[in-house]
This record gives structure tokens, sequence and C-alpha cells, in this order.
């Protein structure tokens, strides 16, 4: 469909003696306009450049910084969110301090705790793990794996689920019976698959007897591996003086709080001795990811696209200084000069499309580079990328305003004894 | 000898408001269909300005102009760029030919301000190149042309909207001797044909192909009926 485009001004003296206006069709003066752009690509693409790093640096920043609070709305999950971990605090000097026994007694009395267990890792030097107490040579029957002691709590405060058998309790650990239960991993490698023949295994030359496997632990995955005693047991057979760390399951939204609770009520005299991992405040890292990259990169998108508006204009009204003759010539043909003011307009504006495309294109490609070396999942708003373009013409349009009228101002014979 | 298609009566053109430059003077001039004058004088003499008149590029400040028994000095701007577009053919000493478009575009160009159909436009290009000889080169960038070739495609330019008058500006002058004969040959065969010509020109010999001679000095028209 082809319109004619109306340039008559409304004080235009009427057409009743018969001499009929020029004129130019709508698809005529685009073809005249991207004839123009296409005259010399390589220019046109130096031209835009400015444009397309002021509209890819603004798409990329509104891309990177949607994916980025996505990531830590992604990561700030049920599960960090209600996990505290409470060890001793390594940078402090003097005598050194321990997690008391009774830590999960003390912090259960806090408002908030769900659970709250301890762990304590056990050195049991080169002994290696094994489940017969005949040495086949045909296949390994030793296996070098974490022994730890947790108290009863521990398996709630990890949210493990027992395969078969069952768990530790104070029973067991008052009487620092020789009871172990299994992380899946560790009775896969032993092979023990079952509990009620009464299993036995051997760490190093002590016997124990396999009461339970575990199915899987929502947090501290190293049990999956491990060999678990009770606390009765590390204290008496393996002298463990403390408990490792202390693990918390909290309700949600109380990590924070129990986080600054925790070590008074573990030691009302020195809670500076306790080292607290609690999960960070989601908040204040989303302000953070905002304050660092969108103000830098939208004041870089920013002058970017003023640069690049004012090159569009710079070489535009080169372009209108070297084809002096082809606006005489156009002028000539029957051109007013409306047409070759909207010639020029066009082109420009063109040219800010250009940009805008290939900056959205540009911009998208960083966002889907930086997730995909993050392995974030990459966001844009639909309209970002949309919009650049039509940001684009704008800038084009106004940047082009000027060497327009410069262009339609020029007197056509002049321009046409200019030369070519 | 046809009816009048130019009529210059007293038509006077100033520059500059405040102590303007009479460029031309109280020109009177009357160039009938199918005529073929010839315009000169030294530079600086008023030629331009004239030119600017008779192309419908530019308006009197007095006296009439009366193209085809149509007053221009009544026509908007818009109805004069019609008139240059449909009735108005030009040929200039720089060719004019845009340099990143094809020959045949280049033909082509002269219909786009016309309101013409793109229906045909190609077509109607080439017949017109094939008219000056030219067939064979409609889809070379002019870059590839010999001076005497860019001005038969300009001459082709100017025919395609079949003009009721060729207004050529110095039309030999970036030519050497030998090409200047052939485009004064082709001049010579479009006025056989009954196409009104006006030539605009320093040089004597081609002045001498003209019907008539009119001579301007100093914004005064002399030997003009």
């Amino acid at each position: 469909m082809i319109s004619v485009i109306s340039l008559r001004r409304s004080d235009t003296a009427p057409t009743d003696d018969g001499v009929p206006p020029a004129g130019m069709t709508a698809r005529d003066l685009l073809d005249e306009a991207v004839a123009g752009l296409f005259a010399r690509p390589g220019r046109t693409l130096l031209t835009v450049l400015g444009t397309v790093i002021g509209l890819g640096a603004l798409v990329a920043t509104l891309g990177l910084s949607l994916t980025a609070s996505n990531r830590i709305v992604g990561r700030f999950d049920e599960l960090s969110a209600t996990q505290i971990t409470i060890t001793v605090n390594p940078a402090e000097s003097g005598p050194a301090r321990e997690v008391p026994w009774d830590a999960p007694e003390r912090l259960g009395r806090l408002n908030g705790v769900v659970a709250a267990g301890n762990l304590s890792e056990i050195d049991v030097g080169d002994a290696l793990v094994s489940a017969s107490p005949i040495n086949d040579p045909q296949r390994r029957t030793e296996f070098k794996l974490g022994v730890v002691a947790a108290s009863p709590e521990l398996f709630t405060a990890v949210r493990a689920r027992l395969r078969t058998g069952r768990l530790l309790d104070d029973g067991l650990s008052a009487r620092a019976e020789p009871v172990v239960v299994l992380g899946p991993n560790a009775a896969t490698q032993l092979g023990i698959g079952r509990v009620d023949h009464l299993p036995t295994i051997s760490i190093g030359e002590e016997r124990f007897t396999v009461i339970g496997i575990l199915d899987g632990v929502e947090r501290r995955f190293d049990l999956l591996s491990a060999v678990i005693v009770t606390e009765g047991t590390a204290r008496s057979l393996y002298q463990v003086r403390s408990p490792t760390s202390v693990i918390v399951d909290t309700e949600l939204g109380a990590a924070p709080l129990l986080a600054q609770q925790s070590p008074l009520a573990l030691d009302p005299t020195d809670p500076a001795g306790f080292q607290i991992a609690s999960p960070e405040q989601p908040q204040r890292v989303r302000e953070a990811v905002r304050g660092d990259l969108d103000v830098l990169f939208l004041m870089l998108g920013g002058v970017s696209l003023l640069v690049g508006a004012i090159g569009i204009a710079n070489v535009t009204l080169v372009s209108v200084m070297e084809r002096v003759g082809e606006i005489g010539l156009r002028r000539a043909l029957g051109a007013t000069r409306r047409h070759i003011a909207m010639q020029f307009l066009l082109e420009s504006a063109a040219m800010g499309v250009l940009g805008g495309i290939l900056g959205a294109s540009g911009g998208l490609l960083v966002v889907v580079g930086v997730s995909l070396h993050q392995t974030w999942t990459p966001m844009v708003h639909p309209a970002v990328p949309l919009l650049a373009p039509l940001v684009g013409g704008i800038i084009g349009l106004l940047a082009g305003l000027y060497p327009a009228l410069r262009a339609a101002r020029l007197e056509p014979v002049e321009a046409l004894r200019a030369g070519t | 000898m046809g009816a009048e298609l130019i009529v210059l009566d007293g038509v006077t053109r100033r520059y500059g408001a405040a102590s303007p430059v009479v460029a031309l003077r109280g020109a009177n001039l009357r160039v009938c269909s199918g005529e073929w004058l010839a315009i000169v004088g030294p530079s600086g003499s008023g030629k331009s300005t004239l030119l600017n008149i008779i192309g419908c590029l530019d308006r009197p400040d007095g006296g009439t102009y009366h193209f085809d028994g149509i007053d221009v000095a009544a026509l908007s701007d818009r109805q004069r760029a019609g008139l240059r577009s449909r009735r108005l053919g030009f040929v200039f000493q720089a060719f004019h030919l845009l340099a990143h478009r094809t020959v045949a575009e280049n033909v082509m160009l002269a219909e786009v301000y016309g309101l013409r159909p793109r229906a045909g436009r190609r077509e109607r290009a080439l017949a017109a190149l094939a008219a000056m000889g030219l067939g064979d080169r409609a889809d070379y960038l002019p870059t590839r042309l010999s001076g005497g070739e860019r001005q038969r495609v300009a001459i082709a330019r100017s025919l395609v909207n079949e003009p009721a008058l060729l207004l050529c500006d110095e039309p030999t002058g970036n030519l050497d001797s030998q090409t200047t004969a052939t485009i004064l040959e082709i001049l010579g065969d479009l006025h056989d044909r009954g196409l009104t010509i006006v030539t605009i020109t320093h040089e004597p010999e081609v002045a001498a192909r003209a019907q008539r001679r009119v001579r301007i000095v100093d914004g005064e028209l002399r030997g003009a009926a």
C-alpha cells in the first residue's frame, strides 16, 4: 500500500490553475533514505557505533540487573534462610573456647529454633572403615570415610530422612554404645543395605554395630558419605573435647535474630567467641547490585547515547555538505525543500534505528554471555530490546534536525554549480 | 515555429536587502516551442540567475515569467517543483549522477518527485538509456563511465519525463572536443525531433549549434526578441 505523503502546508496556494504540485510517495521517500544509508555502509556503521554502544550498554545493564536480582531471589530460598551454623571463632585469641555439649538444649529454649544439633568431627588418624573382618584380596574392603559424632537433634536439624533401622538417641549416647548410623553413600561403599541382621563394621580396630542407614539430608551433604557415631562414643573412645559446630534449623525469618541471640545463649559471658554463619540479608544484596551496576552502566549508556547522537548529527552534517550537488539535482528534478529535509531526517532516523537494533542485539548477547558464565538465568524485560530501536530512531531524528534544515535551505543553482 | 513556450517580460532579480545587487535587470525573452536558443555571456553576467528563473528554481522580483502560458510567479513552491519535475529537463556541466547508484537508478530518480507510478519505471529508464546508446551500461556505477557517457546518462535522465523544455547549463564544460561534438550531435538530434532547448554556455562552438543566440552582460540581455 503506497500512500502519498501530503507535504502541503495549509497556507499553500490552491492548485486551481491546473499545475499539479510535486509529490513523493512514502515508498519512494523510504527508498531514497535507505539508499543514502547504504551508499557508504562502512561509514554508516561507524556513525551508528556510538548509538550501538549506548543502547547496548543500556539494554545490558537493565537485563543484567534484572538477571542478578533474580539470582539473589533464587538463592535466598527457604532452606538457606532457615539455617545458621555456629562454630568457635578462630580469630579470637586467649584461652581456647569450646562449643558446649549442651548447646542443643541451650539453643532449643530460644524462640524460633526448630532444632539444633551438635556435629563433631572425629580425627581417626589413618584408621580405615571396613564392613568385613576377612581381608579379601580380590576386592577392596577398607575405605577412608569421614567419622563424625552427632547429637540426636542433629538429624532433625539437617532434615535427615531414614532409609532403614533407627537413629542415635540419648540413651545410646549416654552408654557410649558401639553403634553407628551410615550415610547412604557410605553404606553403598561398604556393601550394607539392610540392618535387620545387625551388620557390623570396624573403624580401625574398633567394632561397631550398624543400627540405621540414612536416605538423604537437606543440608550438610558431607553426612551422606560419613559414619556417624554417638557423642558418648566420641568422648570416651576418641577423646573429643567439644563439638565442632552446631547446626540450627530455624523458623522462616528467624535466622537473622537467632544469629544475634545464639552466642549469648551459648556463653553469656563471652558471646564474641563464636562465629555465626547465617544467610545474608537479601534486600541488602539487591541494593548493592543496583548501586554498583546500574548507576555506573546507566551513566555509561547515557553518555554513549549523547556521544552517539552527536556522532550522527556530525556525520549527517558532513554528508549534507558532501552531497550539495545531489541536493541541487533533486531540487531540479522536482524536490521541494520539504522533500530534501524529510529525506535527510529519515536517513538519520534510520541510522538511529539501526543503532538501536544492533545495540539491543549486542546488549542481549552480553546478558546471555554473562549469565552463561555465571550459570544464571538470563532475564530481560521484553519491552527493553523492543524499545531500543525506537529510542535510537528518536535520537537519530533529533540529531538529523539541524543537518536536514541546512540541506533544505541550500539554494539549488548554487548547489548545482558547486560540483559533484 | 510553434507557440511561445517561454515569455519573460521585464524580469528583474536582486539579491540582498540593504544594498541589493541586481543580477538581472528588465530581461525580455521569448522562446518558441521547438526552438534551440543559446544564452552566452561571461561568468558573473547573470547567467545563473537567468537559469534559476527559467528553470522555475527561483521567482523574479519584478516582471513576469510565463512558461507555456502559466504565470510561474503565481505558483506555490510545490507547484513550481511539480513543473520542474514534469515539464523541465536539466543537464548540468558536472553531470550530477549519484556515485553510489547504478546508471539505471540514476535515470529512475527523475520520476521520484513527479508521482509517476513505480510500475514500469525501470523499463522507461532502460528505454531512455537505449535511446542514448547506453543500453548495456544500465547496471554500471557512474564511476566506471567516461565523461561523455556520463553526460549521455544525464541527458537520458532529463528526457524520461518527456519534458517540454531541456535546460542545459554548460553541457560540455567538462568534456573534450570530440565528446563535445557527440553531445552536440545528440542535442541537435533532439532538436530535430521538436524538443525546445535552451543552452547556457560560454563556448562559441556550442553556441554556434543553436538556432539563435542571445548575450547577457551585467544582467542585461542583448539581441533578445
